[in-house]
C-alpha cells in the first residue's frame, strides 16, 4: 500500500564515472581481493574495520560515526543483469529504468510528476549543478537546475537596481505573453516564467541561512551545502539531485580516488550535522549511487569498467547496517570475464525509496516489480 | 538591392551560422538569392580554411581543442553549408567519443562528414560504413562471417537510411552478412607515441561470400551492393528528405515517431524526394531545391528551435571576438554541454532530441545568460560595429529596435516582443540611471524569439 508522506525528502548523489566499490567498502580479509588487486588495493593494515570481513577505506573515516550511530545503510552488490560497461548507456539505464531500449523519461522526473501533478511548485524537483540529468528529465515536468543559488535566474548580473527590475519586467512580459503564439513558443514562454518563479523563491535562501557547520571547499561539499540551504528554507522541494564527478579511474586510481572519498564522506557528514543542528534531519534520506563498479583485477594503475557496485542510503530515519550481500569475489562466480555478479536489482532500491519514503507508486516508474528492502525506521 | 535582407539573413542562419551586418550588406547589394544558394551548394570556387593555420592554436588530440577548431570553422568559413552539413551528419549519424578507444577516429569522422556532406547519398553511406569510429561505435568490427553482429546493419536501415517499417528482420540479417569483414586496422597503441587514427580494412577471409536476399533481390552482395539497393528505395529518398526538412526548415517530432506522424511539410518532402530520385541522391540538387522552395522561405519565423551549437556559434560570430585565429574557443564546450549538446558526445545512437526538447528551465537559463553575457562587452568588435551602426538610445525607439534586430543577423520577433522591446528602449532613454546600448542588445538576445533559428 502506498502511504502519504508528503514531507519526505530524497537527496540523490550520483558518483559519475563508476566508483570502485571494492576499494570503498573493502573486503579486507578476502584472499581473492588481494590476489586480484595487485597495485590498486587498500592494504589490510590501513582499513577501518566494520566487521570481520568488511571495512571502510581509511579515507571514508567520516562515514564511520554515521555507521556506528545506525544512520548509514550499505547496499551491497547493487546492479542489474548484463551490466552495461558504457558510462553513457550505463547512466541512462540507471536514470530511466530501461535496460533494453533507449528510455527518455527519468525516474525522478516521473516521481516529481506524481508528487506535484498540477505543477504547483517549480522547486518540487531541484538539480544542484548545470544542465539537467536525464533522471530528473521528463517532457512537460518542470524541474529546476541550479548552478549557483546566488546567481540563479536571468538578468541577475545587471548591477543597477532599476535597470534590473525593468529588465526582469520586460522579460516577464515577453515570456508571459508568448501564449497564443503556437505550442513551442508557449512552452518556452512558460519555461521562462518558471525560471523567474524559481529565482523569486530562491532569492532569500542565502541570506536566511546560518549554520555553525563549516563545509569544506570542494564541489560536492558546495553542492550539499546548497541542498541544505534550500531544504532549510522550506520551499517544498521533495527531490534533490547532485553529481560528484571524476570516478573513472582507469589510471592513477591510488592518487585520485582517496581525495574523492574524503571529499564525499566529509561533505555527507557535514550535511548531516547541518540538518541535525537545524532539527531538520528526520525527513531527509540520501541515496549515493554510481553507474557500475570496477573489474576484479586492476590494470596496474587503475581499474576498468566492471559491474557489481554498491550504494549508500543515509538518514536519521534509515536503519543502518548492511543490505543484500557482498558480491562473491571467488573467480568461479565472476561474470563476463572478471565482473562481480550483482546481488540486488537497483530498481528494487528505487521502488523502496518511491513507495516507502516518497509515497509514490513504483511499478509504472521502475517498470515492474522488484525486490524491495526495509530500510526505514517508521 | 539585389536580394531581400531578411530572406538572406534567414538563409544564412539556416544554411550556416548566421551573417554579420557587413556580410549581409555584401550579399544583398551584390547577389541574388538564387546565386547565393548556388554558391552555398557548390562551394568549390570559394576559399577554404587552411587547417594548418588553425592547428597552430588548437593542437593536441583532446575533444575540447577539436571542438574549438570546429567552432572556428563554423563562424569564419566562407563555405558555411559545408560546415552545416558536417553538423547535420553528426546529428543523424551520431558517434560519441565515449565509446571510442581509437582517439582521433572521432575527429577524422567529422572531417569526413565535411568532405562528403555535399556529395551524393550513396557516397555518404559508403564512407560512413568504412569509417572506423562508426565501425567501432556500432560493433561492425565484431561482425564476423562465423557470427554476425547486427548492430550496424540494423541502424543502417532503421536510423541511417529508410526508417522502420520498410524492411524485415531478415533484411537486417542479410545486410549485416554483407558487411562482414568490414573492419579497421588496429592502430598503434596509445603509449608512448600518442594516438594514431585507425584505417578502414576489408578482410576477405572474414567476409560472408554466400548468396544473400535483401529487399527482394538476390545476389552475392557486399556492403556496397547493399547500399546501392538502399539508395534506390523511395523510403530512403523520403527519409533523407524529411531529415533535411527537420534540420533546415521546421522541427519535426523525434525520429521514432516518423512512421506514425506525417511530415510537417509533406509537399516539400515529396518534392525533395523526387529530386533525390531524379538526381541519384545528389545532395547538392536536393539542397538547392530546398533553399529555393517557398516552404523554406516562409519558414523564416518561429519554426525551429536553435540547437545549442547554432546558438553558441551564432552568438560568437556576431560578437566577433574570434574573427582572427586565437586560442579560447575550446572553452565553449562547457556552454554547449550545459545547454544539452556536448559535441562529439551525443547521448545515444538516436542522436540528440531536437526542437522544443532542447529547452528546459536549466538549458533555457543557460542559453539566455550565455547570450546576454557575450553581448555585454561593447569593446568586442562585433558589438562595437553593431552599436556604431544602430545609433544611440536618444534615437526614436522603434527605429532603434528595428536596426538592432537587423544588425543582429536579421532576428525575427513577434509583434508582442517587438512592442515590449520598443517599450524597454523608451524606458532606457528616460531612465535616471545611465543606460547603454548593450542593455537593449542583451534584452533582444534574451527573448523567446531569439531561441529560434
Amino acid at each position: 500500500m502506498v502511504t502519504e508522506n508528503k514531507e519526505k525528502v530524497l537527496v540523490v548523489i550520483q558518483l559519475t564515472g563508476g566508483n570502485d566499490f571494492m576499494n570503498t567498502i573493502v573486503p579486507y580479509t578476502n584472499g581473492h581481493y588481494y590476489d586480484a588487486r595487485q597495485k590498486v588495493v587498500i592494504k589490510q593494515e590501513e582499513v577501518i574495520p566494520i566487521n570481520d570481513t568488511l571495512a571502510f577505506n581509511p579515507n571514508n573515516a567520516a562515514l564511520k560515526p554515521l555507521f556506528d550511530s545506525g544512520k548509514l545503510g550499505i547496499i551491497q552488490g547493487i546492479g542489474y543483469p548484463d551490466s552495461n560497461r558504457s558510462h553513457f548507456r550505463g547512466m541512462d539505464i540507471w536514470h530511466t529504468c530501461e535496460p533494453d531500449k533507449i528510455g527518455t523519461e527519468g525516474w525522478l522526473g516521473l516521481a516529481v510528476r506524481e508528487m506535484d501533478p498540477n505543477q504547483e511548485n517549480v522547486l518540487t524537483g531541484v538539480n544542484i549543478g548545470r544542465g539537467l540529468p536525464r533522471a530528473m528529465s521528463v517532457a512537460g515536468v518542470p524541474v529546476t537546475s541550479i548552478g549557483d543559488i546566488d546567481g540563479y535566474g536571468v538578468m541577475n548580473d545587471i548591477e543597477k537596481a532599476q535597470l534590473r527590475d525593468r529588465s526582469i519586467q520586460a522579460f516577464k512580459n515577453i515570456y508571459g505573453q508568448a501564449i497564443g503564439t503556437g505550442p513551442v513558443s508557449e512552452y518556452i514562454g512558460k519555461t521562462g516564467i518558471d525560471i523567474l518563479k524559481g529565482a523569486d523563491m530562491l532569492s532569500d535562501v542565502a541570506a536566511a541561512y546560518t549554520s555553525s557547520v563549516e563545509y569544506a571547499d570542494n564541489p560536492i561539499a558546495k553542492s550539499l551545502k546548497d541542498v541544505a540551504r534550500i531544504h532549510l528554507a522550506g520551499l517544498g522541494t521533495r527531490v534533490f539531485y547532485t553529481n560528484h564527478g571524476g570516478y573513472d579511474h582507469h589510471a592513477n586510481e591510488m592518487l585520485a580516488h582517496p581525495g574523492l572519498m574524503r571529499d564525499l564522506s566529509g561533505a555527507i557528514a557535514d550535511f548531516m550535522d547541518d540538518l541535525e543542528e537545524h532539527d531538520a534531519a528526520d525527513d531527509v534520506a540520501i541515496l549515493v549511487f554510481t553507474e557500475f563498479g570496477r573489474r576484479m583485477r586492476d590494470n596496474g594503475s587503475g581499474t576498468d569498467h566492471g559491474s557489481g557496485g554498491g550504494a549508500f542510503l543515509i538518514g536519521k530515519n534509515v536503519k543502518g547496517g548492511f543490505y543484500s550481500e557482498y558480491p562473491s569475489l571467488d573467480p568461479v562466480d565472476w561474470e563476463h570475464g572478471e565482473d562481480l555478479k550483482h546481488t540486488i536489482d537497483y530498481r528494487g532500491i528505487y521502488a523502496t525509496l518511491l513507495e516507502q519514503w516518497l509515497g509514490v507508486e513504483s511499478k509504472p516508474i521502475v517498470r515492474g516489480h522488484y525486490e524491495q528492502i526495509d530500510p526505514f525506521l517508521n | 538591392m539585389k536580394s531581400d535582407r531578411a530572406q538572406v539573413a534567414h538563409l544564412m542562419r539556416r544554411a550556416g551560422f548566421g551573417a554579420t551586418p557587413s556580410e549581409l550588406d555584401y550579399f544583398t547589394q551584390n547577389r541574388t538569392y538564387e546565386s547565393i544558394v548556388e554558391e552555398l551548394v557548390n562551394p568549390e570556387g570559394t576559399e577554404e580554411i587552411d587547417d594548418r593555420f588553425i592547428n597552430r592554436y588548437y593542437s593536441g588530440e583532446g575533444v575540447p581543442p577539436y571542438v574549438g577548431k570546429w567552432l572556428f570553422r563554423m563562424i569564419n568559413t566562407k563555405r558555411p553549408l559545408e560546415e552545416k552539413m558536417a553538423l547535420f551528419l553528426h546529428h543523424i549519424f551520431p558517434v560519441a567519443w565515449g565509446k571510442s578507444e581509437h582517439g582521433p577516429s572521432i575527429f577524422t569522422e567529422i572531417d569526413m562528414f565535411r568532405r562528403v556532406g555535399l556529395s551524393n547519398f550513396r557516397n555518404i553511406l559508403v564512407e560512413l560504413s568504412k569509417d572506423p569510429a562508426m565501425i567501432y561505435w556500432l560493433d561492425n568490427n565484431e561482425n564476423h562471417k562465423s557470427e554476425i553482429n547486427e548492430n550496424y546493419g540494423r541502424e543502417l536501415l532503421e536510423l541511417f537510411s529508410m526508417g522502420v517499417g520498410n524492411y524485415t528482420e531478415d533484411d537486417i540479417k542479410n545486410a549485416s552478412r554483407a558487411f562482414t569483414g568490414w573492419t579497421f586496422s588496429q592502430p598503434i597503441p596509445i603509449y608512448p607515441q600518442g594516438h594514431y587514427p585507425a584505417r578502414f580494412e576489408f578482410h576477405p577471409d572474414d567476409h560472408d561470400n554466400d548468396e544473400k536476399t535483401f529487399l527482394g533481390q538476390k545476389g552475392n552482395f557486399n556492403g556496397e551492393d547493399i547500399i546501392d539497393i538502399i539508395v534506390k528505395r523511395d523510403a530512403t529518398a523520403k527519409f533523407v528528405s524529411r531529415h533535411l526538412c527537420n534540420f533546415f526548415v521546421e522541427d519535426e517530432p523525434q525520429v521514432p515517431a516518423w512512421n506514425i506522424e506525417p511530415p510537417k511539410n509533406p509537399d516539400l518532402v515529396d518534392h525533395l524526394a523526387k529530386t533525390f530520385v531524379d538526381s541519384d541522391g545528389n545532395m547538392r540538387s536536393v539542397l538547392k531545391e530546398l533553399f529555393n522552395s517557398e516552404e523554406f522561405k516562409e519558414s523564416i519565423n518561429k519554426n525551429k528551435v536553435k540547437s545549442p551549437t547554432e546558438l553558441v556559434a551564432g552568438v560568437i560570430k556576431q560578437v566577433g571576438n574570434f574573427r582572427e585565429i586565437k586560442p579560447g574557443l575550446e572553452s565553449y564546450i562547457g556552454a554547449l554541454t550545459v545547454m544539452g549538446q556536448s559535441l562529439l558526445n551525443p547521448p545515444t545512437v538516436e542522436g540528440w532530441h531536437t526542437g522544443s526538447e532542447w529547452i528546459d528551465s536549466g538549458t533555457l537559463s543557460e542559453r539566455i545568460n550565455f547570450a546576454s553575457a557575450e553581448f555585454s562587452d561593447d569593446e568586442s568588435p562585433g558589438v562595437r560595429e553593431l552599436i556604431d551602426r544602430a545609433g544611440s538610445l536618444d534615437d526614436e525607439p522603434k527605429q532603434l529596435v528595428d536596426r538592432c534586430l537587423d544588425l543582429l543577423g536579421g532576428v525575427q520577433v513577434s509583434q508582442n516582443t517587438h512592442g515590449e522591446l520598443v517599450e524597454y528602449a523608451s524606458g532606457l532613454k528616460t531612465s535616471d540611471e545611465s543606460s547603454e546600448m548593450t542593455d537593449l542588445i542583451r534584452m533582444i538576445v534574451s527573448t523567446v524569439d531569439y531561441q529560434y533559428a
